[in-house]
């Protein structure tokens, strides 16, 4: 839709010619990996004009006072060379897996991010597969009964779904759901008489089934449900309001029609021709509504006290720790790049004028 | 008229067509005979598009149809009554009995369903063909409109043909569960001046091969001395004027139909929609 670029005949090249769609997915790729160093710049440079001391904030008042202490520190992490210099071993440490040591932890960043982004995305991906079925369902509903009473109660439950701050909703349903109806988990990822299932993908839900721990999944799906549930009303809402204006727009198209009068039976008509014509709007709305997500999970996890990349860079703020910092930054600009990768290949996937372009 | 003698394919009475405060059209008789194109003309606006859907009972939400819209069965007296028919009624009408091609094929194809699978779902919804059956089907369909490479064309998709190609496309994907009416809305309206004539012709080669009645729908009066054996003239819902083509054009009774007639440019018989509007 609003990437005509992706339309543009390709030139062919030197008399090779790959096949159309690799050569679309292999500039996409190329482009991104271009942005990934761009991000690495931005990250850094943001996190050096931070006002506050590194030092101090992680040494403590007393130590930060003493000048071989200090010194110490600062040549430990590299932080008494030139910016320029600290960038380019930031990138050549970079390229071995090395974000450096974090302030807070004492861990290596890298080995902090990699326990704390399967959690993020165990309740980002649970988040956005539910507003996707749920906004899909509801938006085509609303599409189809235009004008009439239930296309009402829907813009007014989407409409509330959109204005209800996200931290309060999380704030209540905790409390209805744990002190109220008791029936929710504490916090975290699972309850302490489990223990974690053997690490294949990191999402404990899926570890579990794999690992035919049925009872483990079930704790852990039920530590998801809180903060997914929220994180779904977060976006829910925007999704159903899209899909509705989406499905209206194909409803209007004459292949709608024309499969019509073809005497198609309704469901066909909806699955093979509306939505496949709404799918790309509707990727894009997705691949935007999931960028939100990713910020919303601060805030959620803050609350349910969900190991996540949002706790971790809660952390990782309050103490000044520099390492920490530009590695939740790099991470999450990192996805959002793979995110736009995703949706541009799926593009590529859904529009045969954006694969076969030619 | 002769349709009381001439046993019609489908036959228009008193067909109203109106939306909550405005009449779309008034109240027409229109008799399509078998076999042979029946031309629907008149000025934009004038509900030609309307009459159509009508028939398959795919008006607007907002519009509704009274009168009566009869379509024959291929054999037999029998016919079944379209206006006010129950959705079952008219799912088994569509595409089956009676097929639609639209005016613009860059949009009435679906863009991203190969070829293929457009010619071929409603086959096999309606006559319970599998899938290699059905391919079969399509491909010598594609060969029947002269879409060249039909095998190959298959698994294309509609951009990757010209406009008069994805015109003869969707004319196959009209005639694929052998209908007996084929209601044509503009088929020539949005294709090239150069590709027009091929459509035209193409249609007439149908209707001359067998059973089947073509509705033509323009506002061109040049494509219809083209191919039309009657011709029926709209203007703002109401019929006109309606005669055999040569009638039509060599004494028409109607004003309205004179300055039509007047307004084609070297207005004569063999006019092939070259000048179109
Ligand atoms: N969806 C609609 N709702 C209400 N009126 C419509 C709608 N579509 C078309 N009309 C009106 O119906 C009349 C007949 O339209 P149409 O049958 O498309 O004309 P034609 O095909 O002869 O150009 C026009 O005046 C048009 O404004
Ligand atoms: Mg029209």
């Amino acid at each position: 839709m609003t990437r005509t670029t992706a339309v543009r005949p390709p030139r062919s090249r030197g008399g090779r010619t790959a096949h159309p769609f690799l050569r679309y997915a292999l500039r996409r790729v190329l482009t991104s990996l271009l942005l990934v160093v761009g991000v690495t710049l931005v990250t850094f440079v943001l996190t050096n004009l931070v006002p506050g001391d590194p030092v101090a904030a992680a040494l403590g008042q007393r130590a930060a006072e003493d000048p071989a202490i200090v010194a110490q520190f600062r040549a430990t992490y590299g932080l008494d060379q030139p910016l320029v210099v600290q960038y380019f071993t930031y990138l050549g440490n970079l390229l071995h897996g090395d974000l450096g040591v974090s302030t807070t932890t004492h861990n290596p960043v890298v080995d902090d991010l990699a326990k704390a982004l399967p959690a993020t995305l165990e309740i980002a991906l649970g988040a956005i597969v539910l507003s996707v079925i749920i906004g899909v369902v509801l938006g085509t509903i609303a599409a189809y009964r235009r004008g009439k009473a239930s296309d009402h109660v829907l813009r007014v439950v989407s409409l509330a779904g959109l204005s209800v701050p996200t931290f309060w909703l999380a704030l209540v349903l905790y409390y209805v759901f744990y002190f109220q109806l008791h029936i929710a988990p504490g916090s975290g990822r699972l309850s302490s008489d489990f223990s974690t299932p053997p690490h294949v993908t990191g999402l404990y839900t899926v570890d579990a089934l794999l690992a035919g721990q049925l009872d483990t999944f079930l704790d852990a799906a039920s530590h998801l449900f809180l903060p997914v549930l929220v994180l779904t009303l977060y976006t829910v809402g925007l999704l159903t309001r899209f899909v509705r204006t989406a499905v209206l727009e194909i409803l209007d198209q004459d292949y709608v029609r024309a499969a019509r009068a073809k005497g198609l039976p309704t469901r066909t008509v909806i699955w093979s021709y509306v939505l496949r014509g709404a799918s790309i709007p509707i990727l894009t709305v997705v691949g935007l509504a999931f960028g939100s997500l990713l910020s919303g999970t601060v805030l959620v996890e803050a609350i349910f006290a969900w190991p996540g990349i949002g706790s971790y860079a809660y952390q990782a703020a309050s103490h000044l720790d520099l390492p920490g910092i530009m590695g939740v930054g790099l991470l999450i600009g990192v996805m959002y790049l793979l995110v736009n990768l995703i949706v541009d290949l799926l593009y590529g996937v859904l529009d045969p004028r954006v694969r076969l372009a030619s | 008229m002769s349709s009381s003698i001439d046993p019609a394919a489908l036959t228009i009475e008193g067909l109203r067509i109106a939306t909550r405060s405005h009449t779309i059209v008034g109240g027409i008789d229109l008799a399509l005979k078998r076999g042979g194109i029946h031309g629907l003309a008149g000025e934009s606006g004038s509900g030609k598009t309307m009459t159509a859907l009508a028939v398959l009972g795919l008006l607007p939400g907002s519009m509704t149809a009274s009168g009566s819209i009869r379509l024959a069965d291929a054999e037999g007296p029998a016919s079944t009554e379209l206006v006010g028919a129950s959705r079952g009624v008219l799912q088994g009408v569509r595409g089956r009995r009676v097929a639609m091609v639209f005016q613009d094929p860059s949009t009435s194809l679906h863009p991203q369903l190969p070829v293929g699978r457009q010619l071929t779902d409603h086959m096999r919804h309606h006559l319970g063909l599998g899938k290699a059956e059905a391919r079969q089907k399509a491909e010598a369909l594609l060969d029947r409109v002269r879409v060249p490479d039909a095998r190959g064309a298959l698994s294309k998709y509609p951009h990757q043909f010209s406009g008069g190609q994805r015109q003869r496309i969707a004319i196959a994907v009209a005639l694929a569960c052998d209908p007996t009416v084929l209601l044509a809305d503009e088929p020539t309206t949005a294709l090239d001046v150069t590709v027009q004539a091929g459509v035209l012709q193409l249609l007439r080669e149908l209707a001359d091969g067998g059973d089947l009645s073509i509705l033509l729908v323009t506002h061109d009066l040049g494509v219809m001395s083209a191919v039309a054996d009657e011709v029926t003239v709209m203007r703002q819902g109401l019929v006109v004027e309606s005669a055999p083509r040569e009638q039509l054009f060599t004494s028409p009774q109607d004003d309205y139909t004179r300055s039509l007639l007047a307004a084609l440019p070297g207005s004569s018989f063999e006019q092939t929609g070259e000048e179109a509007r």
